[in-house]
């Protein structure tokens, strides 16, 4: 979905992004044209095209002329690298802070955290990652 | 990169003591998509008229692909401009109106026109006079979709269509713009509905410009920040403040002024909830008559007091 507050080529960007990140798009696949994201998200076409250039400047996409856009070998450990990097940034930190605004501890925290992942882990059937 | 079709400068337009336009300077560029926005009586629709030649200006200068529009019929045959209340002659049909600007565009796509009044379900046999202002709406539509004229003008061209129409209007200029790119330049009150598509935003405001800019450049510049009186003021500090609202020791203030993610956590951690504002928010604030003075109201005092 589309949402008011940030520049649309942005969002769409990220959109493909997690695409990639969850494999709905693997490497080598071709990208929806500009038109097909234009339609589907009702937005203008030119905004969308903003948002694949900006992946196929960050090598995450790829041009075949004449033909379309393409996912990169290297895309998908691309962006898995920067989410990680970002991960402390962007979860535990605000995280932390109403953690501590609620007079939580890092330790209770912690082991919040422990036993949360034991639910998740129990509840897709034993499957965990680490 | 893209070329101008329509450029002005210091454009003025005075009926008697009142200015319709005042010192409007403008370029558009081809095939683009631009939302012409701003109250009744802003001077949406004297622009647009001058631009097609069915007005004059008082002063300034206006070139359309180069040239003054008026009496320049190479000029005139690739522009579309579709008015809120088009009239047509006394018994005229849909079939006659379609007929009539099948002669006069050269771009006219008359498959896409059979297409379109299926999609409208709009009786092709019946007088315009006799059709609901919906269907009226309706023939408008097709006409400036279907002459693809290199600048097609919308001026208010829903009037009457229910949502399930509009939404098929809206579907089928996208789908036409990216097929057949050009210039068009819609001009609405429905601003949410059309926020969306637009690459370029021009706002105007008693016959100004108050606003022109991309419209990903606008989506983000202006936020609202809720919550404690004194907390807000202290966040805000000397930022352009668009809106204030207050309701007992709450206030909820709209600052013109993008926020990085940095200070965006910084206005959580204070405990204010930061609300995006919406394309149609920022221009009812921007053209509102009791939009407070930049300077004016200044929290600075109030700051004195939190610290």
């Amino acid at each position: 979905m589309i949402e008011g507050d940030r520049p649309i080529f942005l969002q769409i960007a990220e959109m493909i992004e997690n695409d990639i990140v969850e494999g709905h798009l693997a490497a080598d696949a071709q990208v929806p044209s500009t038109n097909e994201f234009a339609a589907h998200h009702r937005i203008n076409p030119a905004t969308a095209a903003k948002g694949i250039n900006l992946l196929v400047d960050e090598g995450i996409l790829y041009k075949k002329r004449g033909i379309g856009m393409f996912v990169a070998a290297t895309a998908r450990d691309a962006l898995l690298a920067k989410r990680k990097a970002r991960f402390v940034e962007t979860y535990l930190e605000p995280m932390l802070a109403e953690a501590r605004k609620l007079g939580i501890s890092p330790a209770e925290v912690t082991a919040m955290i422990t036993r949360a992942d034991g639910a998740i882990a129990g509840r897709s059937g034993g499957r965990m990652e680490s | 990169m893209t070329a101008p079709v329509v450029e002005i400068s210091n454009l003025m337009k005075r009926y008697r003591d009142t200015s319709a336009l005042d010192d409007v300077s403008l370029t558009l560029q081809e095939n683009t998509l631009y939302g012409l926005l701003g109250r009744n009586g802003a001077g949406k629709t004297t622009l647009m008229s001058i631009l097609t030649a069915q007005n004059f200006e008082t002063s300034g200068t206006v070139r359309v692909f180069g040239k003054h529009p008026y009496e320049n019929a190479s000029v005139l045959s690739r522009m579309c401009f579709i008015r809120e209340s088009q009239k047509y002659p006394d018994g005229f049909r849909p079939r006659h109106a379609f007929q009539a600007a099948a002669m006069f565009f050269p771009n006219w796509d008359q498959q896409l026109c059979d297409q379109l009044i299926h999609d409208f379900e709009l009786p092709q046999d019946r007088t315009i006079k006799k059709l609901s202002r919906g269907q009226t709406s309706a023939v408008g539509v097709i006409i400036g979709l279907a002459s693809r004229a290199e600048i097609t003008f919308f001026d208010e061209p829903y009037l009457g269509l229910d949502a399930v129409a509009r939404q098929i209007f809206y579907d089928r200029l996208l789908a036409e713009y990216s097929e057949f790119p050009r210039t068009i330049v819609l001009s609405s009150h429905l601003i949410d509905e059309v926020a969306n598509l637009l690459e370029h935003v021009i706002v105007l405001d008693h016959g100004r410009v108050v606003m022109d800019a991309d419209a990903d450049e606008i989506r983000g510049t202006a936020f609202t920040l809720i919550g404690p009186g004194a907390l807000v003021e202290e966040f805000i500090g000397g930022r352009e403040v668009i809106h204030r609202e207050t309701i007992g020791s709450f206030a909820s203030v709209t600052v013109e002024c993008p926020l990085s993610d940095l200070e965006r956590r910084e206005a959580t951690e204070l405990g204010l909830d930061v609300a995006p504002v919406s394309l149609q928010q920022l221009v009812v604030r921007r053209t509102a008559p009791d939009r407070p003075g930049r300077q004016g109201d200044s929290p600075a005092d109030r700051m004195e007091v939190v610290r």
